[in-house]
């Protein structure tokens, strides 16, 4: 089959057959519970790997997800505790600072961090570059990027981000970069590595893109869209 | 002593007359109560529409949408409702004794801002009422929007623009009679290359069968353009617009843009001498509530005028189709169900009342508190209101924009309900070809079926 598309699913009289019906529903609901679930550290990994990279979990203003939808300048600054946190737990001025936001699906960042992290953080460590420490935060917007700059200073930001279900799927992963990321910056100044998933852009991959955008971004000194991304590297080249 | 409201112009009663929205509210600009909102809905209900001419809730001098609605501004067919109130206008659009001829010659003398007023005093009931009295019917190489026609445009996008899979996808549409709209692909890529290759394909599937309906690849105006100097055939140019023409900058386009393009296109046409144009309507433009606020350029105008201004560039244009994109924003701007449902309804008669060829893309993002109820709902109220035309997309499940729109079964759907048909060429040639019989969807017989496949695999054939 050429399309992931539904076709040739048949017809009742001017309606689906009752098994498109019910699937299309299980699929959508796959997607809302995707939505609405709550970001939880200990039971979105497991204990082995929160241990490993030391991971702690902070907050947006958003107290609800109800709110974190109505509202999204609330997704994209810190509450004053996770604030505080931040700064009494990360370095400043570091290379690289990752993050990790739930975004539009919990599940998403669930599948995939697991898979991308180690490679990604492999790969900065043969490239000798410094790196803060990693937190997940809750309710997380996409310019919540601007305060980690403000906060943290960090050379290059990356942000791991749950997108927006499909009724296909709803484990797809972004990460949004931004090289010195300030108050200022808008998603023209960020680049974007969208569809990381099992059946979109492998882990591998997205990880061999990510730090070759890294690179990009300190030989240039900018990042956004006036930075093109350079051709991507084999995967196997972060692996060896 | 009733209580006080307080409203410093028309901006601030325009926005606060509004029906809950939550861009409005993102804005800042909402009612603060549902008091104060009925308040300006009943100030608004005493201004004439004179006085709306006469205070433009945007500045002319810098910006060019309000340029252009008052340079097309009709004067003449203004003066006989010059002092009419917005409340007298409401009960002029509802009265047994307005009938299509009176709208039709009022219709160039409503500016934007008028049909948003009004449309904060109706109901939804109301909405679909008055709409439903106006037939805007437009004609490029079939005719759209006569009374008891109901269009569909096959959607039948695709993750990474593959050619097959995209002609796979509209070879079914066709099946279920749609597709007399437009066959119109969003490409997930919006490289010239990409576009040129979509639009060839799409051709080659309408030429092959020899079907009376347009084409249209959506990709941004100058990528059409340039496949166009390439040599890609184009039938109907698109483009997403607003109402203020810094949201427009943002899209990357200008109004000088959209003419120029136009008339290429129109002069494209005169050239594709096998084609039998049936007219020169030759765009299709895309609009939705909230696309202002997002591109932070609303100006501090709330989202009902502000849609309806984008239909004030657009009817400047004579487009073939204009639809808004209603549940696609998201729930920052349109929240759930309800405000889908209004915002669909405002949208349509809106644009109906404005002149324009309005279809609707009935929708909703996962992240909405909507779900495929919500779009069976605004279906059938749209169905009811006169909409020119819906999206056809397999299942409703869009692919590659991962959002939920109406399918090539609700179009069997609402046109058996409604007693519609199919655009007349285009319901002549379902029948030719066996599609369709008796102006419904017939058993494909065996030979029916083969001759048909044979279409596809030689539309299929030029893709290598």
């Amino acid at each position: 089959m050429h399309t992931p598309a539904r076709l040739l699913v048949g017809r009742a009289g001017a309606a689906y057959r009752t098994e498109t019906q019910l699937q299309l529903r299980e699929d959508h609901a796959k997607a809302r519970d995707a939505v609405r679930a709550e970001l939880d550290l200990k039971t979105a990994f497991n204990a082995e790997f929160i241990e490993t990279w030391k991971l702690f979990e902070v907050s947006t203003r958003a107290s609800t997800k109800l709110e974190y939808l109505a509202r999204p300048v609330l997704g994209r600054e810190f509450s004053d505790e996770s604030r505080a946190e931040i700064l009494r737990r990360c370095l400043p001025d570091r290379n690289i600072q990752v993050v990790i936001g739930d975004g539009l699906s919990v599940l998403a960042i669930q599948t995939q961090v697991p898979q991308l992290l180690p490679l990604l953080l492999k790969g900065v460590k043969t490239s000798g570059w410094s790196i803060g420490p990693i937190f997940v935060v809750r309710h997380c917007r996409v310019g919540i990027l601007n305060e980690i700059g403000d906060l943290l200073k960090p050379q290059i930001a990356i942000l791991l981000i749950g997108e927006r279900p499909g009724l296909a799927s709803a484990e797809s992963m972004s990460a949004y970069m931004a090289y010195q990321p300030c108050r200022s910056h808008s998603d023209a100044n960020r680049n974007l590595i969208s569809n990381i998933h099992d059946h979109g852009l492998s882990a591998r991959s997205a990880a061999a893109r990510i730090l070759n955008l890294c690179a990009h971004m300190m030989r240039l000194g900018i990042s956004g869209s006036t930075l093109k991304e350079p051709q991507a590297m084999l995967p196997n080249d972060i692996d060896g | 002593m009733p209580e006080q409201f307080f409203f410093s112009d028309l901006r601030e009663l325009f926005a606060k007359a509004n029906e809950e929205k939550s861009g409005d509210r993102l804005a800042g600009i909402a009612a603060g109560s549902e008091r104060e909102r009925i308040a300006a809905k009943r100030k608004l209900a005493d201004l004439s529409l004179d006085e709306i001419v006469r205070q433009p809730l945007i500045d002319p001098d810098n910006d060019d949408v309000s340029e252009l609605i008052l340079k097309s501004f009709d004067r003449e067919s203004f003066m006989p409702i010059k002092s009419t109130t917005v409340g007298e206008f409401r009960e002029l659009l509802l009265d047994d004794a307005t009938g299509e001829a009176e709208l039709k010659k009022i219709q160039r003398a409503i500016i934007p801002e008028i049909a948003a007023a009004v449309t904060k005093i109706m109901s939804n009931k109301d909405l679909v009422l008055a709409a439903a009295r106006i037939r805007n019917v437009t004609r490029c190489r079939n005719t759209m929007g006569e009374r008891g026609v109901l269009g569909i445009r096959i959607q039948p996008n695709h993750p990474t623009d593959d050619i097959a899979g995209i002609l796979l996808s509209g070879f079914e549409g066709l099946l279920y009679g749609c597709g007399d709209a437009v066959i119109g692909v969003n490409p997930a890529s919006d490289s010239v290359e990409s576009t040129g290759a979509i639009l060839h394909a799409l051709n080659r599937l309408v030429t092959t069968y020899k079907i009376p309906t347009q084409t249209c690849c959506l990709a941004h105006i100058s990528t059409q353009l340039a496949a166009l100097s390439h040599g890609a055939p184009i039938d109907l140019l698109f483009q997403s617009v607003a109402g203020t023409e810094a949201t427009n900058q943002s899209f990357g386009i200008t109004l000088e843009m959209l003419s120029e393009g136009r008339e290429r296109i129109i002069e494209h046409h005169r050239q594709r001498q096998d084609v039998s144009w049936k007219g020169e309507n030759v765009m299709y433009f895309e609009t939705g509530q909230g696309s202002a606020l997002s591109a932070d350029a609303h100006r501090g105008v709330d989202q009902v005028t502000l849609e309806a201004r984008a239909y004030g560039v657009a009817r400047a244009f004579d487009p073939f189709l204009v639809n808004s994109v209603v549940g696609f924003i998201g729930p920052e701007y349109l929240f759930d169900e309800r405000q889908i449902i209004r915002a669909g309804l405002e949208d349509h008669f809106m644009g109906k009342l404005l002149g324009l060829p309005m279809g609707c893309d009935v929708c909703y993002t996962n992240h909405a508190e909507a779900d495929q109820n919500s779009v069976d709902n605004l279906l059938l109220l749209l169905g009811a209101a006169g909409c020119n035309y819906f999206m056809g997309v397999p299942c409703g499940d869009d692919v590659m924009l991962n959002y939920q729109s109406t399918s090539y079964h609700d179009a069997i759907g609402v046109r058996r309900l409604f007693n519609l048909r199919p655009a007349p060429e285009f319901l002549m040639w379902l029948e030719e070809a066996g599609i369709y019989r008796d102006s419904e969807p017939a058993k494909l017989d065996e030979p029916v079926r083969r001759q048909l496949l044979k279409g596809l695999e030689w539309s299929l054939e030029g893709t290598h």
